[in-house]
């Protein structure tokens, strides 16, 4: 072991960069194979110089392979420091890298959905709407800026953490960090998820009129009794500020009753409908559908 | 409202990357806040897109590729519905017709990634060949060509709706009665639910279920923004983290496993 080929840092950017890719072939048959095969490319042609060496690293990195494509980056990171020490002439089979490959990608995906997913995307996401919709420019760049940011700083990050750790991350993964992390992110998660759905599922059931209460005298402005032009603009501004109702008859809606008890609270049975339609295995896209036809027709009926 | 010959390419390239990303996840050019607002820069029209993204963005938050499962495509959602509204030129008051359209666009996408999902199948078989060979150069080319057939799979319907023209497009969003576009508006603010569903259906468990509600009662305080909501959310978990380690672990770490969703097994039950 004189000449110890070792994998340059230019390599393994290169390999970080290629994992951005790692997703383009997806298939049913065997997943993300094709892109993890092409991501690892630059590290092969590096350490394997023989058309059957190589011929043998591609064919086993064409095996299965799935997991939440962020989080793949620690598992190249491993692979890569395995392959390093096989070329060097180590005793490690197919079997050590695809068994490594395999029991790494369950549990990271275990991490990655939850972070990425439900966590960050959603908040990001939500921030970046809800400037958008006011017509900000700022929340598309906001979004796309801290969205890759995060990402390919994660990316870079792990893939170098699993390459200098080599095969003893997956000792790693059973320690307090990740759980952590996984269980603060769910925490965060079901908090802001909550929150947005208080805020940004709109049902209102305003068109619906429960009562209608003549008020009387003095408690609502007289309109025929204010001066004309803008001296009665004034005086029914004054008198509205001072808390007078602006029409003779109070108006009580369902949907002042229901923001009573507390607001948001018909959006919070919507969702809950949706998650037990969700779990008797209606598909989304029915529900979706018919959430639109819905609200037509009780648009039509005059309810919403 | 027409476009011109260097727009409507413009316009076919972003479709193109927004195909790539539905697929590849990574930049995100098909997350509907960004790809409307590419469709609308190249057109000119970035006010109204901009909008439109900002209010699809909030139905597709919970829309994920999670293992095999394939979600509604925003991509093309995204895309074709942004295209619409500038054909359709009716600025920002044609923003909630497109989102209407958007959403039944989402599963004609799904259907299309379906497909190009199964051609994948192929290529790989393609990929093995070349692994025999030992040849990087055509593992590399078929990859390439893997992704492409995504971007196509946007950019092909963007071009034939360009193609099709503002005519067809103007006259089908004006014949669109009142009572249709109201309720369909009305519909589009509950259909940001399903989303949150999806997600809390992955996530809850009997540990985080009480953060659930204090995120509810905090987001009904109106003066609280979004960003407030955010560090009071942080806050919270960090306690917890926090404080579960210093309580001794009388339970174990029986947290850990999301078995435990009272809500979800009330659900269950009807």
């Amino acid at each position: 072991m004189v000449n110890q080929i070792k994998l340059s840092k230019k390599d393994r950017i290169s390999v970080w960069w290629r994992s951005t890719f790692l997703q383009g072939s997806w298939n049913y048959e065997r997943m993300q194979n094709g892109g993890w095969a092409f991501t690892l490319i630059p590290a092969l042609k590096r350490l394997y110089k023989t058309k059957e060496e190589r011929s043998e690293a591609l064919t086993r990195h064409l095996e299965f392979f799935n997991t939440h494509p962020y989080v793949a980056s620690p598992i190249i990171g491993v692979t890569l420091a395995l392959e390093e020490e096989k070329a060097n002439g180590a005793p490690i089979d197919d079997v050590t890298i695809q068994g490594v490959k395999v029991g790494m990608m369950g549990p990271l995906a275990g991490v990655g959905d939850p972070v990425f997913w439900y966590t960050v995307k959603p908040i990001v996401g939500a921030l970046a709407a809800s400037l958008a919709i006011s017509g900000s420019i700022i929340g598309p760049i906001l979004y796309f800026v801290v969205w890759n940011a995060i990402r390919m700083g994660f990316m870079w990050y792990t893939q170098e953490l699993g390459y200098r750790a080599g095969s003893k991350i997956t000792e790693d993964l059973s320690g307090g960090i990740l759980q952590d992390i996984t269980k603060g992110a769910s925490i965060l998660g079901m908090f802001i998820l909550a929150a947005l759905i208080e805020r940004w599922v709109n049902v209102d059931f305003s068109p619906v009129k429960v009562s209608s209460i003549k008020q009387s005298a003095g408690a609502y402005i007289d309109w025929s009794k204010l001066p004309s032009g803008a001296a009665g603009i004034k005086e029914a501004l004054i008198q509205q500020s001072s808390g007078l109702s602006l029409t003779e008859y109070k108006v009580t809606t369902l949907q002042d009753n229901l923001n009573q008890l507390i607001p948001g609270l018909a959006a919070l049975l919507i969702t809950f409908l949706c998650m037990w339609l969700l779990k008797k295995n209606v598909s989304p896209i029915v529900i979706i559908l018919g959430l639109f036809v819905f609200g037509v027709v009780m648009h039509v009926l005059g309810v919403m | 409202m027409n476009l011109s010959m260097i727009q409507i390419i413009l316009v076919v390239l972003v479709a193109f990357l927004a195909g790539m990303e539905g697929i590849l996840d990574e930049f995100h050019f098909h997350q509907p806040v960004i790809a409307c607002t590419l469709v609308g820069l190249v057109t000119g029209q970035l006010l109204p897109c901009v909008i439109l993204g900002g209010s699809l963005q909030m139905i597709a938050l919970g829309w994920s590729n999670i293992g095999a499962a394939v979600a509604p495509d925003a991509a093309l959602a995204s895309i074709a519905s942004a295209i619409i509204l500038v054909l359709g030129g009716q600025g920002r008051a044609g923003v909630s017709s497109a989102i209407a359209i958007a959403i039944p666009l989402a599963v004609a996408g799904l259907l299309l990634t379906i497909i190009t999902r199964t051609l994948a199948t192929g290529i790989v078989h393609l990929m093995d060949g070349a692994a025999k060979e030992g040849s990087f150069r055509k593992i590399e080319f078929w990859q390439i060509v893997a992704i492409c057939l995504q971007g196509l799979r946007i950019a092909i319907p963007a071009a034939l709706i360009l193609a099709l023209g503002a005519g067809p497009v103007k006259s089908l969003l004006s014949s669109m009665p009142s009572w249709l576009t109201d309720g369909l508006s009305i519909g589009g603010g509950m259909v940001v639910a399903v989303g949150y569903a999806m997600v809390i259906n992955m996530m809850a468990s009997r540990e985080v279920w009480p953060f659930f509600i204090l995120g509810f009662v905090f987001a009904a305080i109106s003066e609280i923004t979004l960003i407030g909501l955010g560090a009071i959310g942080i806050s919270i978990a960090l306690i917890y983290l926090t404080l579960s380690k210093k309580g001794g672990n009388s339970n174990g770490d029986g947290g850990s496993s999301n078995t435990g969703d009272p809500v979800g097994d009330l659900i269950d039950k009807y």
